[in-house]
């Protein structure tokens, strides 16, 4: 690992000036970047620690919400008890990623900026444009059964790893951040971005800005919710596919439907195709299974990873059909 | 350099590193202990795993620095039953995965204890947990065991359990007594 200058920030004002040094990055649980730093896939000349910042605390907002603190950690927020009564598919999700271990470390804000596990971007051999822009992408041609069938451009068929930010994007959670110029609010299903030609830029954040928080909305047909990972192994592995979904019918008539996608897409991607359908549709097979269409239609395979779209159909339709039957997970 | 202040396994030590030093090489190529194992070395094994203020962690992406002022223990620090478990269920081959898996059934005992879920708890909303077979292969999936000796290190944590739940029980007990 390249060497670099270290700083430990008190304060959010001291993290938020130091920021401006060149090269210079945030460092959270370290889960992701310090592995990335080890690899030489990232150079930072300085890293500011910000575990010791005061945003480790789950509040009550008024009207029913949650603010969650960036540096709050994945395993806390997924035992904190209003998440498993309120937002069960976010305990849930970020309950099926990584480890025990790795859930003690690992940050919510960092969690929102983890990295593709692409296997081109972590190989300095390879072409890949998020990690090197201009590079090519070897994963178009190449070994490409984990990449996203939908969101994809031509230079970049990586998926986002992150199962909680699907979760996030299913509940309309909203991104805090902050810089010395002021602090702004950005929905999770825009702060990633599709790749496009610019892949490198994974999301809105500018240079200079920190993740404060991120605020979970009330929502009632949340405490109704699932999330559901299908991968390669039964523990301990980023999902081929997943879901998160939320379902309130009356009369047989869904009122109130949230789903997202996870695996398949170059973000989190919020299913909203999907939920047009199921908006005022018959809560019936029938019905899950045509919204599930609808939404993978636009779904473009790769050479190895065209499973994925009817593993996503029937995903989608299976969730709905245990939400119809069983209820939520809480 | 950075000075950095550790409580490891109870003893007070300082240390001068390089901020890019891992806290499981200031552990085993400063500080010379080399009961923690280093795997991969990103974060996939669990071989490395040490307990922070209590809770598991891997010292392999953990920054020595980042660590200032925290409370470590490593497998040298630990003395538990579970040890003997461990040797009386054959919980291991080669032994290499061994201090990471105790360190970390330790860790997970304690979340376990303190009612947080796992992805195969069914009724996420329920205040007891079960410690199922099933809940401890989740639990444990970061420790991967070459040998795969999982059975054995499933049935030592098993046992560990239960003796724990047991002995919870004796104090109430001999309370009652009185």
């Amino acid at each position: 690992m390249k060497d670099f200058a270290y700083l430990s920030a008190p304060d959010v004002p001291t993290a938020l000036q130091a920021i401006a040094r060149p090269g210079a990055r945030f460092l959270g649980g370290g889960t992701n970047l310090v592995d990335l730093m080890r690899q030489n896939i990232e150079r930072p000349d300085t890293v500011i620690d910000i575990t010791r910042l005061p945003l480790d605390r789950v509040e009550e907002l008024p009207g029913g919400g949650l603010r969650v603190g960036a540096l709050v950690r994945n395993s806390h927020l997924a035992a904190h008890r209003a998440v498993r009564e309120r937002y069960p598919m976010l305990a849930q999700a970020i309950l099926a990623g990584a480890s025990g271990q790795l859930r003690n470390m690992a940050t919510v804000g960092g969690n929102l900026l983890q990295r593709t596990r692409c296997a081109y971007f972590t190989d300095l051999s390879a072409g890949c444009n998020k990690r090197q822009p201009g590079s090519g992408c070897d994963a178009v041609g190449g070994f490409n059964r984990n990449a996203a069938v939908l969101g994809a451009s031509a230079s970049c068929v990586a998926t986002h790893p992150s199962d909680m930010c699907v979760a996030l994007a299913a509940l309309d959670a909203v991104v805090e951040l902050e810089s010395v110029r002021g602090v702004r609010r950005v929905p999770l299903t825009g702060f990633h971005r599709l790749p496009g030609d610019t892949p490198q830029v994974e999301t809105e954040i500018a240079a200079d800005e920190l993740i404060t928080a991120v605020e979970l909305p009330a929502l009632p047909v949340a405490a109704a919710s699932r999330y559901r990972k299908i991968r390669d192994r039964a523990s301990y592995a980023f999902a081929l596919v997943s879901v998160a979904a939320a379902m309130h019918a009356r009369d047989g008539v869904i009122t109130d439907i949230r789903l997202a996608l996870g695996g398949v897409a170059t973000r989190p991607w919020r299913a909203h195709q999907a939920e047009r359908e199921l908006l005022g549709a018959p809560a019936t097979e029938e019905s899950f299974r045509r919204a599930a269409e609808a939404e993978l239609a636009a779904a473009v395979p790769q050479s190895q990873n065209g499973f994925k779209i009817e593993l996503a159909q029937r995903a989608i339709t299976a969730t709905l059909r245990q939400l119809l039957t069983e209820g939520g997970a809480a | 350099m950075a000075d950095v202040h550790l409580r490891i396994n109870g003893v007070d030590r300082r240390l001068e590193v390089e901020p890019r030093v891992s806290l499981l090489d200031a552990l085993r190529e400063r500080l010379g202990l080399t009961g923690t194992k280093k795997g991969c070395d990103q974060g996939a094994c669990g071989a490395c795993t040490v307990l922070a203020d209590g809770e598991r962690v891997l010292s392999c992406l953990a920054l020595a620095v980042q660590y200032e002022g925290r409370e470590i223990t490593t497998i040298e620090g630990v003395a538990d039953p579970i040890q003997r478990a461990f040797v009386r269920h054959d919980g291991f081959q080669c032994g290499y995965c061994t201090s990471g898996q105790i360190c970390s059934a330790l860790g997970m005992l304690a979340e376990h204890a303190a009612g947080a879920p796992s992805a195969v708890t069914e009724g996420l909303a329920a205040a007891e947990i079960e410690l199922t077979e099933a809940e401890i292969r989740e639990r444990m999936s970061g420790n991967l065991c070459r040998c795969g000796a999982y059975n054995g290190i499933v049935a030592a944590i098993q046992e560990t359990q239960e003796t724990r739940v047991a002995e919870r029980d004796v104090p109430t007990l001999v309370e009652g007594r009185r």
